[in-house]
């Protein structure tokens, strides 16, 4: 039972992993660009929500539309002003920029919001569902379904919208995709907004179950290691990454000594590299020349 | 505008390339060692911080600026260089041994490290580098016999062959000798095969590997001499701080580390110079301006890091070659004077350089 217990904890922790996981995957999927911000910009997320819901009064279910919408121009403001101006320089610099657009972003919030930890308003919070011996909290429950349902969306929209088949050509073969007609410069913003949206809906997820502080984006950077270990890349792989980066944890907090719960992504993430480099869903393969 | 005859191939790698640079670095050499006469206390320690700052530099910038791998756990190398240095001193290790056997102890860990990070690039060795700065950080928290975890371990007074070093000028002069052998060691290093290999393997590892350059063993060289001069400085911030705690040495170390090298300059040995003096002595302007603004400016939590990557996106943005590549054009605008061209350093406008196979 305590498992089981475990087991569901791990899992909904890993779905928020995933969701920001998805996140990386996406951008660098379609830009070749590496975003270390998305902890951070789920995090500002977070914040937004707060604020709709909190401060302003809204009804939790308005608030998610609006904060989607909010997170994906924040997005698009960002590939805009910021990234754009660094295609073709090399990846390194890239993420270091996304790097310093964290610490930015961290201060922003800290400055708006204040450093003190809040908690988002859901309706839902604080009733728990009882199976049996069983006991999961509706936050968790909402992760699990959120992550669900987003995904199936996403998948959708990649599989049959001209949107979405426009998005995987550009992450094919930019160049080829620019010569058949495709607005790539605008597909990247569009990119950067979905993806900025997945944040914003694993914000709103998280923020009922966790305390949210500026800090929270660190989370981000575990959520990179699953991206990695699903395979940088794959979309299912983040959520497997995700998933599997979220149990071990769990797993590793209560049978093993006090530390390595924290250490356990990185472990796991260090052994995938070290077995197989290209992650558990493989799509890419290393140029040669 | 000065034109150097070469007469000889051996003239493309010597260290000294014309009198003007004799000069020059003889002044500024001058200046340096005259610090403790025209220099008050404090500022003596600062700058000692901004040598051992300089000395991780050179290590870092081996692995990023000139082989082409990218660090973002380079704190690790430094707690292990610091942590080795302080247990080696509470044993009663002579100041000399210790230094020396931390910064090998460090290269040792880091030519493991280099291993497995053989058969990644990019990205992937970044986080890999990253992973292992966290489980260091974890190990050095919860093995508590040795590094004392959060109570944290006290750092012997620096002394050597009787005499103490932990006066203030004495301090210096000790960061600064340790920093010229450094540099001395890496430009020498640099223009000598292995430094080569490393800049071919940068520049493009097919083509370097096409000819004749061992891959693996020259990134492993680069990781472990990278690790060692890291660890050595390590090795001086550990008398520096003077008590040892784990949260000195997390990822806004290494991501420190890692603005000195971009800000300075990647790829070039100035660069690191240029790069820890700005990040050496910029929490001072930056705590000076947090005095000056209004309070509502000045209490953001989290206002030193992020002017910090507010620098480092602008710098990114417009200045990819750092502070010294604006040294370069503004020396060029001058020797050139009325013929300098702004397109001489135009950033071409590239597509996006893919490392992936379609």
């Amino acid at each position: 039972m305590e498992v089981l217990q475990l087991l569901i904890s791990g899992v909904s922790q890993g779905c928020v992993y995933g969701l920001i996981a998805l996140g990386f995957v996406l951008i660098y999927k379609a830009t070749e660009m590496v975003n270390f911000a998305q902890g951070d910009i789920m995090m500002l997320a977070a914040y937004v929500a707060i604020t709709f819901v909190n401060l302003w009064g809204w009804s939790f279910w308005w608030a998610l539309p609006a904060t989607v919408m909010t997170m994906a121009v924040v997005g698009m403001l960002l590939e805009r002003l910021l990234l754009r101006p660094m295609i073709g320089e090399p990846h390194f610099a890239v993420l270091m920029l996304t790097i310093g657009l964290g610490f930015v972003l961290r201060a922003v919030a800290g400055a708006i919001w204040s450093a003190t930890p809040q908690r988002l308003n859901a309706p839902y919070v604080g009733s728990v569902a009882q199976i049996g011996e069983l006991v999961i909290g509706y936050e968790s429950i909402a992760i699990v379904i959120g992550t669900v349902l987003l995904c199936t969306l996403l998948w959708l929209f990649f599989r049959f919208t001209r949107l979405g088949v426009a998005m995987q050509a550009a992450s094919q073969n930019q160049l080829a995709a620019f010569y058949v007609g495709i607005p790539v410069k605008r597909i990247f913003s569009l990119v950067w907004a979905i993806s900025a949206g997945i944040a914003a809906v694993a914000g709103m997820l998280t923020a009922p179950a966790l305390m949210v502080d500026p800090n929270t984006g660190f989370i981000g950077i575990k959520a990179f290691a699953a991206a990695i270990v699903g395979g940088f890349g794959s979309l299912p792989g983040a959520i497997l990454g995700g998933l599997l980066v979220g149990v071990v944890e769990q797993f590793a907090g209560l049978y093993l000594p006090p530390g390595f719960s924290d250490m356990s992504a990185y472990v796991l993430l260090l052994v995938m590299l070290m077995l197989r480099p290209q992650g558990l869903f493989a799509t890419m393969q290393k140029k040669k020349v | 505008m000065r034109f150097i005859r070469k007469t000889q191939y051996s003239q493309d790698i010597d260290l000294v390339k014309h009198r003007g640079h004799l000069i020059w670095y003889g002044l500024l050499l001058v200046i340096v060692l005259s610090g403790p006469l025209w220099l008050d206390r404090y500022l003596l320690g600062e700058l000692a911080q901004v040598f051992i700052f300089a000395i991780a530099g050179i290590g870092l910038m081996l692995l990023v600026g000139y082989t082409g791998l990218v660090s973002l756990g380079h704190a690790a190398f430094l707690a292990l260089g610091a942590y080795t240095h302080a247990y080696l001193l509470n044993l009663g290790v002579p100041l000399p041994v210790a230094l020396s056997t931390a910064a090998l102890f460090t290269a040792l860990i880091g030519g493991l490290v280099g291993i497995p990070a053989l058969r990644m690039t990019g990205i992937y060795l970044a986080v890999a580098t990253l992973a292992f700065a966290v489980i260091v950080e974890q190990v050095l928290v919860h093995w508590t016999s040795v590094t004392g975890g959060f109570s944290g371990m006290a750092v012997p007074k620096p002394e050597m062959f009787g005499w103490s070093l932990s006066s203030a000028p004495a301090f210096y002069f000790l960061c600064f000798i340790i920093l010229i052998g450094c540099l001395v060691l890496a430009l020498n290093l640099l223009r000598s095969p292995a430094g080569r290999a490393m800049i071919a393997v940068r520049d493009s590892e097919t083509s370097a590997e096409s000819m004749g350059i061992n891959l693996a063993r020259t990134k492993m060289l680069a990781f472990a001499l990278s690790a060692g001069f890291t660890g050595l400085a390590g090795g001086l911030f550990a008398h520096r701080m003077t008590y040892l705690a784990p949260d000195a040495f997390t990822i806004i170390t290494s991501i420190q580390l890692l603005l000195m090298v971009v800000v300075g300059g990647v790829g070039s040995l100035h660069g690191v110079i240029y790069g820890a003096i700005f990040i050496g002595l910029l929490p001072q302007v930056i705590a000076s301006f947090r005095d000056l603004a209004p309070p509502a400016v000045g209490q953001i939590p989290g206002l030193e890091p992020a002017i910090f990557g507010l620098i480092l996106i602008v710098v990114l943005i417009y200045e990819p070659l750092g502070i010294y590549g604006r040294w370069m054009k503004i020396r060029l605008y001058f020797e050139e004077f009325p013929f300098y061209r702004r397109a001489t350093y135009k950033r071409q406008k590239s597509f996006l350089r893919t490392e992936r196979l379609h």
